[in-house]
């Protein structure tokens, strides 16, 4: 999993118009350019917002993306938990963060870049 | 002194992006006034720069090379990031105050390690507040960011710094200078949680900023204030900074949590500015 990969390629997405468009005429070839497992590259490709909120991906991050595609802003929320419901719980980053804050100390070395 | 006003306010997407969805229309209209009043106190203040101390959302920092604290120094800004139609705000050019916000840099470099960029691009943090603040862009804007996203983030204690060496900073100015700081309270922002708001955790908060009771303040710690205040809650450093720059007591203008389409406890204030 290279959490950090997806959020890297959604935070030059989020703001960068060029890829924007070169990521609407060609999605895989934009994408090759990352370091992506294959569900990454397909939940990415595919706009899955409930899997990539499992994924770990910021929802501050997500938020962008998910209004890019125009999706609307209650079905945001909803396909994030389905995503929960389909997949379980979020698997790493900010969200993962429980247990008495223990692993948020551990967050910078583990969170973010896992 | 150089430091004419210090105030805080809510920054969330939704105040403008959702407006029309919000079902209690007198609340969200009430709110909007006091924003308004807050335009209207800063432009009272003659303020020549306005200083937005905000907490962006990875619109130009990423953990490949986050810094704590960064202020921009370019001539121009632009924003908002975000798809207009879904921020109802419009993509614009924003100037910037290069001259002023390098004497502010230099300054505040004696005490606090502070980066700097040419290069700043608005997400709704800072676009949000100027959309009520200058909706013209008429007036030059220094944006300054504190990390409040990535963890690690910086201590409280050196956000107080911070704001100490911000008001420094302003002090030796001879330009009439504004300081908003924006974030958010208690919020769960961008996640299935949107919505929820701890108000009681708000308003001791803002008990505790008004007061400008600073060993109050400066005792939350992150796992407390994610247990009950959300990620969102890490934005309070942009306010406890705006207050250690203004010193004086504040006056809560507006709070509310009967706003959740905006997924924030909406806030407005203003500090005193005491020597």
């Amino acid at each position: 999993m290279s959490l950090y990969q997806v959020q890297k390629f959604l935070y030059n997405l989020n703001r960068e118009e060029k890829l924007q468009s070169r990521f609407r005429e060609d999605k895989h070839a934009t994408l090759a350019t990352y370091e992506l497992t294959d569900d990454e590259f397909t939940a990415l490709a595919s706009g899955d917002i409930g899997l990539l909120y499992v994924f770990g991906v910021n929802g501050q991050i997500l938020m962008h993306y998910a209004a890019f595609l125009q999706i609307e802003w209650f079905d945001y929320l909803q396909l994030m938990r389905g995503g929960i419901d389909k997949h379980g719980p979020v698997r790493a980053g900010i969200y993962a963060m429980t247990g008495g804050g223990k692993q948020f100390a551990e967050a910078g070395k583990t969170g973010e870049e896992s | 002194m150089s430091l004419v006003y210090a105030g805080i306010l809510s920054h969330a997407p939704g105040i403008t992006g959702r407006a029309h969805l919000a079902p209690n229309a007198a609340v969200r209209d009430a709110f909007y006034a006091c924003l308004h009043k807050q335009a209207a106190e800063i432009r009272a203040s003659e303020a020549e720069v306005l200083l937005v101390v905000a907490a962006e959302h990875f619109a130009n920092f990423f953990m490949d090379n986050m810094p704590a604290y960064c202020l921009g120094i370019g001539e121009k800004h632009t924003g908002p990031i975000e798809d207009s139609d879904w921020l109802k705000i419009e993509k614009t050019t924003i100037p910037g105050a290069p001259e002023v916000a390098l004497k502010i840099v230099k300054s505040m470099l004696k005490s606090v390690d502070l980066a700097y960029s040419e290069e700043w691009q608005c997400d709704h943090g800072i676009m949000v507040p100027l959309h009520f603040l200058t909706p013209n862009y008429d007036l030059p804007v220094i944006p300054c960011n504190i990390n409040c996203q990535g963890p690690p983030l910086t201590p409280l204690s050196r956000v107080w710094q911070f704001g100490q060496a911000l008001r420094q900073a302003c002090d030796e100015q001879t330009e009439r200078i504004a300081i908003v700081g924006t974030g958010g309270i208690s919020h769960w922002p961008a996640t299935p949680d949107s919505g929820k708001i701890n108000e009681d955790w708000d308003r001791e908060f803002l008990q505790r900023l008004m007061n400008q009771d600073m060993h109050k303040l400066l005792a939350y710690v992150d796992e407390e204030v994610y247990s009950q205040a959300g990620q969102g809650g890490f934005e309070i450093r942009t306010l406890i900074a705006t207050a250690a720059a203004a010193r004086g007591p504040g006056e809560l203008q507006f709070y509310s949590a009967e706003l959740p389409i905006f997924a924030v406890g909406c806030t407005v204030a203003r500090f005193e500015i005491t020597a």
